[in-house]
């Protein structure tokens, strides 16, 4: 246990909270956070994986080309891993699109039943 | 050949794309179908084509780059099976949809969101990466929650809401997985990360943690029991077409396919994870079919049932793995895994023939509760006499495909010495036949009542979709026969049996790709730093150039205490 593990085990905390939102809250609204802060901590949890240090020590910086072609090797040595940030880039967008359907669902919801309270819409046995 | 592979996925992809424009432009509805219909029909042909046309698993790589850097996708025996029976299940239901949509609005936005299920699918099953994998899943996923409400009553949005909320949490444990594999591997490639953990000496405690997170979420996306809350509402929600992609090939796809994928192509059918699939599956085949006895709504009956059935699969595969560790013959664990796998095939034909049929009543009666239904068979006889083809089949009566499948899971199981799973298989198999012999007495029996008096059999496309998949449900059979088995099945049996660190994935690199990566790896791993200017390439595949502050190992270790109490 070192304090380098400290933002794996807040991020399976966040993986949790998300969980429990989903779980235990009875608001369509609240559920969709839930839903919002679940993925955001796979996605966190992506990003804390790619992370390394440079052999030499020192900070790691972002994983992007300026200085040209000649700069490859320092900024091979310096990076971050950049697999896992293509990974939630793409992981982003699939989550934007899931939130905008869901929104939408829960507009439809809303007209249909005039409550957010799942509580109240009980038509399907499950 | 290699260039039909990306085919499969680009053409439903575009098609999926131009449908909403093209259903603006056709005004009529039935003319908006053609298109999908085409695409479907072509997609079939590329498949059967790749089924037929070669032994050895295809690789393409995307965009012709190659190892270190490109996306593969991969068609071997089992992901061109799955491509078939895909295509084959979508260009029926597509047939259904022409008078069965009409009802509805929309059609381009129905056909557009079809046709992006399909693509979906067929990224799966030809995916060579986990991530893609989980792209693919999460293409079709988005595509079959729209779909499910497609109705916008209020049943379809709540069933809508549930079965997005449970998926999305079912994609959140498939991405830590992912990142947890990838944190002790450095690899997402299927065959690279079977190699990873081989050298490893075999899973780990961190591989452990990762797999439980990807069975929780495959098993999520499957349906199995505890897991299977969703399904029961989705199914039946849908619009009778999709209910029965749903049930005959999206839980599949996503599912059971990327299941086995997991455990025997990744995990080498490691037997932990073969026992856990054990218990899934029983658990899913006993209460799936508890549950659909006591269902008074035709669709739902079909949905539990489908839980159930889905438990075949997962059980035969399952008992596969823990037989192959028990040191059973490779011919007996080689008709387990046939069993499974024909079983599946077979579940898709027949589930789909019996959500297309209960759509055909619901569309003639206006009701899916079995109590108001009946006599069916003297109004609708086409409907009615597909029907009892469907539910014949399901229930395993000969000569139909049912049976055969069940017959070689239970063989299979009694020749590997698991005599209680086999007893268990046989007693399911039973209750099947009791709620299907209820089904046909309520819905085929009797007098006609109030409600399906007035009915009259449904428009021919709609009768042509289902007496295809009733005379599929006979042809099926056929693949038990030897000569069909060995083109057809063996060549998808071997690619679950051969799984592992050697297994087919392995040879599907080319030779100077391996080379090059062997040098590189090495190279890499002595130096300890990484050589110039290979270091992007190297990442852009998904090999870490350097462990990370804590190690592989120990980040994971990390990792796994966070979760473990």
């Amino acid at each position: 246990m070192t304090l380098a593990m400290l933002p794996f085990i807040l991020a399976f905390l966040l993986l949790v909270v998300g969980l429990y939102a989903i779980v235990a809250k009875r608001n369509v609204i609240k559920v969709i956070v839930g839903i919002l802060v679940l993925d955001y901590a796979a996605n966190l949890l992506l990003v804390l994986v790619g992370y390394r240090t440079p052999p030499e020590g020192g900070a790691p910086v972002a994983p992007i080309l300026t200085g040209g072609v000649k700069g490859v090797d320092a900024l091979a040595a310096a990076a971050v891993d950049p697999i896992p940030q293509a990974l939630v880039l793409t992981s982003i967008v699939i989550g934007l699109s899931v939130t905008a359907l869901v929104v939408a669902l829960a507009i439809r919801l809303y007209e249909k039943y005039g409550t957010f309270d799942t509580n109240l819409m009980r038509n399907l046995k499950g | 050949m290699a260039h039909l592979v990306p085919l499969l996925v680009a053409l439903p992809l575009a098609g999926g794309f131009l449908m909403p424009v093209v259903g603006r432009l056709t005004g009529r509805r039935e003319s908006a179908a053609a298109l999908p219909i085409l695409l479907a029909a072509v997609v079939l042909v590329m498949a059967v084509w790749l089924l037929l046309g070669a032994d050895e698993p295809i690789t393409y790589w995307v965009g012709g780059w190659d190892f270190p850097i490109g996306i593969s996708m991969v068609a071997d025996g089992l992901s061109r099976l799955m491509a078939v029976i895909v295509a084959t299940i979508s260009l029926v239901a597509l047939l259904f949809s022409i008078d069965y949509m009409s009802r509805f609005t929309s059609p381009g936005l129905y056909y557009g969101l079809f046709l992006l299920m399909l693509a979906g699918m067929n990224g799966v099953v030809l995916s060579g990466d986990l991530f893609n994998m989980f792209v693919f899943i999460e293409v079709a996923g988005i595509a079959s929650y729209a779909l499910v409400a497609f109705g916008t009553e209020s049943d379809e949005l709540e069933a809508s809401f549930k079965y997005l909320v449970l998926g999305t949490v079912a994609s959140a444990f498939l991405l830590v997985g992912i990142a947890l594999v990838y944190n002790v591997t450095g690899h997402l490639n299927w065959a690279k990360v079977a190699e990873g953990i081989a050298q490893a000496g075999g899973p780990t405690v961190p591989l452990y943690v990762a797999a439980a997170f990807f069975l929780m979420g495959f098993g999520l996306k499957a349906a199995m029991v505890p897991f299977h809350a969703w399904l029961p509402d989705a199914h039946p929600s849908a619009p009778a077409p999709i209910s029965a992609m749903l049930s005959g090939v999206l839980i599949k796809a996503s599912g059971v396919y990327a299941l086995v994928r997991f455990v025997f192509s990744v995990f080498g059918g490691d037997p932990t994870l073969g026992w856990v699939l054990i218990v899934l599956g029983v658990l899913s085949m006993v209460l799936g079919a508890l549950m659909a006895a006591g269902q008074e709504d035709f669709k739902r009956l079909l949905a539990y049932s489908s839980i159930s059935q889905v438990g075949y699969v997962v059980l035969a595969l399952g008992a596969a793995a823990v037989m192959r560790a028990r040191g059973v013959s490779e011919g007996i664990v080689g008709l387990a895994v046939f069993g499974g796998l024909f079983h599946l095939a077979n579940h898709a034909v027949f589930k789909a023939l019996l959500f297309l049929c209960s759509g055909s009543v619901e569309y003639a009666t206006g009701t899916r509760q079995l109590k108001e239904l009946g006599g069916i068979g003297r109004r609708m006889p086409v409907t009615g006499a597909c029907l009892r083809v469907g539910a014949l089949a399901i229930s395993g009566v000969p000569p139909l495909n049912g049976f055969w499948s069940k017959l070689f899971i239970i063989v299979a199981l009694v020749l590997g010495e698991m005599y209680v799973l086999a007893a268990v298989t046989g007693v399911v198999s039973f209750l099947t036949l009791m709620y299907y012999a209820k089904v046909q007495r309520y819905v085929l029996g009797g007098e006609p009542s109030a409600s399906v008096d007035r009915a009259r059999e449904v428009p021919a496309g709609m009768a042509v979709a289902t007496v295809l998949l009733a005379v599929l449900c006979v042809a099926t059979s056929l693949l038990a026969v030897p000569a069909v088995r060995s083109r057809v099945m063996d060549p998808a049996s071997r690619a679950v049996t051969a799984g592992g660190a050697a297994g087919p994935r392995e040879r599907l690199m080319t030779a100077d790709a391996e080379a090059t990566e062997r040098a590189a790896g090495r190279e890499t791993r002595r130096a300890g730093v990484q050589p110039a200017g290979e270091a992007l390439a190297v990442d852009a595949h998904g090999r870490r150039p350097a462990p990370g502050p804590l190690g592989a190992r120990g980040s994971l270790d990390a990792t796994g205490e966070g979760t473990a109490p």
